[in-house]
């Protein structure tokens, strides 16, 4: 049988109405949405910590909510794991005690006790048994945590926001850590966050939030490289947006930025803006290509390894600071390109374009 | 001699009243930390009352419910059964008016615990009896043992409501804080000052009792507690 989870729910918020239909399958899907968006609520109602106002909810085939039928099976018989931004560990228990915490007292005594040592092992936790949570690091807390959710065989992982609480530092070792522990597991996992770069790295479906809403779906790479709508393509980084207007069949253009770009393909009619990611700028030595324009640099800011600079396709007048393009380029090409003499030749390369449609 | 009759009664019904308060007192904290419907506000008020109360409105409150003339007192009465004046009578004052002590103190300790805790042992499958026993009191437990000592030293020197319905019977309901007023009022002053410093090294020695009673548990707790 193949491991699916069906939700279609809605629930009343404060400031807007939480309405969510997907299907997830044995993948790794991401809810990406801002704080607030109601991706954790929709995490929190699949568990059975929040009751929404109608829908349903079907695991593998058994339902867990159904405001028609009047259904809403409780928490502790749901098998949902739930991987909480705090972790939550019960902090008068030691590691051990932690994970075997869910295991039924039917189960006897050795297999208990091997069940708890399998996940020890499996979870790097060797040594730390005895050990109260507040003795361990984020890292190690983490990793109980999820021991402790794995060890009952649950029929869905959810996981939400479990980086929020951690160091940078720390961040991208156990990101790799956790997507090595969540190939083990057999069904499906929802990981809530709202770091794009988190989701990318953990996830092979992403389904992004807008203030309850759905507003993309799909697998990673095509939204992340093509996201089709404003609001997906802003919240996945990109920088540079402009409404356009179609001209012919191949050429439209940019109405805020007043330039016009060339594709070598039709251009859909459903598209109303387009978009370019900040790094996808790229400077030429002449006007040989096509779609490259003249821009004048406003201003800069610097980051630590990186260089914002602030185009604009006319010339600035005095000190003002608005600006059409942002281009994010390292400290060291821009170092060999902030000498040039203005305007610099900037290309926008239409097979990097991102093509947004119009939302609802 | 002295008759040391009211000090087992006051140890006696201090130590029965707070047995009953420790466990009606959590049960009662615990449903309330999870009740979230609208009578909540009328029942924690009502839960509070004894503690809001003069001792003998509750006295007369209680009178009213145990007293042979009315409903209750007169079913028992028909059973043979007599609270009214009897040791019993001091226990149930001092149940009642400790009562809000333990009860107050211990939603504060239940609702101190981090709600994901609770839920997390939820989506374990535990059932709401094992959360309450191996979660929910474990992390509350300096509440509950600070609520505990709240509720015997309330019980310990309870006295109006204990003179309204139980009365002072020496050997039967005279306990200290009563046995002080009357030889006061007696001009007995050696006999209260004799109750006056026993009811002093009680106190002193359950506090300190209390302190290291609830501290162990703390700093075992504290220390296994947070980031």
């Amino acid at each position: 049988m193949t491991m699916s989870l069906e939700v279609d729910i809605t629930k009343k918020l404060e400031g807007f109405n939480l309405k969510v239909n997907f299907k997830a399958d044995d993948d790794v899907l991401g809810l990406l949405g801002a704080s607030g968006s109601g991706k954790s609520m929709t995490l929190r109602c699949i568990a059975g910590i929040e009751t929404p106002d109608a829908g349903k909810i079907v695991l593998n085939g058994r339902v867990l909510f159904d405001s028609e039928n009047k259904i809403n099976i409780p928490i502790r018989n749901r098998r949902v794991a739930f991987l909480f931004q705090n972790y939550a560990l019960f902090p008068n228990m030691t590691v051990e005690q932690n994970i075997g915490f869910g295991l039924a007292k039917s189960i006897n005594k050795a297999d208990k006790s091997n069940k708890i040592k399998k996940k020890i092992v499996d979870l790097q936790l060797t040594g730390l048994e005895k050990r109260y949570p507040s003795q361990l690091s984020g890292g190690q807390q983490q990793r109980v945590a999820l021991a402790r959710a794995l060890v009952v065989d649950p029929e869905v992982l959810l996981l939400d926001e479990p980086f929020s609480a951690l160091d940078e530092h720390l961040k991208s070792n156990m990101l790799i850590q956790l997507k090595e522990d969540l190939i083990d597991f057999n069904g499906p996992s929802i990981f809530v966050t709202h770091n794009m770069e988190e989701s990318y790295q953990l996830c092979t479906n992403i389904i992004i939030i807008n203030s309850g809403h759905i507003d993309a779906i799909g697998p990673k790479d095509t939204i992340f490289n093509n996201p089709p709508t404003l609001y997906s393509a802003k919240l996945t980084g990109c920088k540079n947006i402009s409404k356009i207007r179609k001209i012919t069949n191949n050429k439209i253009e940019a109405v805020d930025w007043g330039c016009i770009i060339t594709f070598n393909h039709e251009i859909d009619d459903s598209i109303t803006s387009m978009g370019i990611r900040a790094h996808y700028l790229e400077i030429k030595e002449d006007y040989n290509d096509i779609n490259t324009f003249d821009c004048w640099v406003v201003f800069t800011t610097e980051a630590l390894f990186r260089t914002k600079v602030y185009l604009k396709f006319i010339e600035p007048i005095g000190d003002e600071k608005s600006y059409h393009l942002l281009w994010d380029i390292s400290k060291e090409e821009w170092n060999l390109i902030k000498h040039k003499p203005l305007p610099l030749k900037i290309k926008i390369d239409p097979k990097k374009v991102i093509q947004i449609k119009e939302v609802h | 001699m002295w008759d040391f009759s009211p000090l087992w009664i006051s140890i006696k019904t201090s130590i029965t009243a707070t047995f009953i308060v420790f466990f009606i007192g959590i049960a009662a904290a615990w449903f309330m930390a999870k009740y979230k419907g609208k009578a909540r506000g009328v029942i924690d008020a009502v839960f509070t009352l004894p503690m809001v109360l003069p001792p003998t409105v509750v006295g007369f409150i209680l009178l009213s419910i145990i007293g042979k003339n009315f409903p209750i007192g007169d079913i028992l009465n028909g059973f043979g059964i007599t609270l009214i004046f009897t040791w019993f009578a001091t226990v149930i004052a001092a149940t009642v008016v400790a009562f809000p002590l333990m009860y107050k103190t211990c939603v504060g300790a239940f609702s101190q615990i981090d709600i994901n805790v609770i839920n997390a042992a939820r989506t374990l499958g535990a059932s709401e009896w094992k959360i309450f026993w191996k979660v929910a009191v474990p992390l509350a437990w300096p509440g509950i043992a600070a609520g505990t000592v709240l509720a015997f030293a309330r019980a310990l020197g309870e006295f109006g409501a204990t003179m309204m319905i139980a009365g002072s019977i020496p050997g039967k309901t005279e306990t200290i804080p009563i046995a002080i007023y009357f030889a006061v009022a007696n001009g007995e002053t050696n006999t209260a000052i004799k109750w006056v410093i026993l009811i002093f090294i009680i106190s002193l020695a359950v506090m300190i009792f209390a302190d290291k009673w609830t501290k162990n548990k703390f700093l075992l707790l504290s220390s296994s507690r947070g980031k």
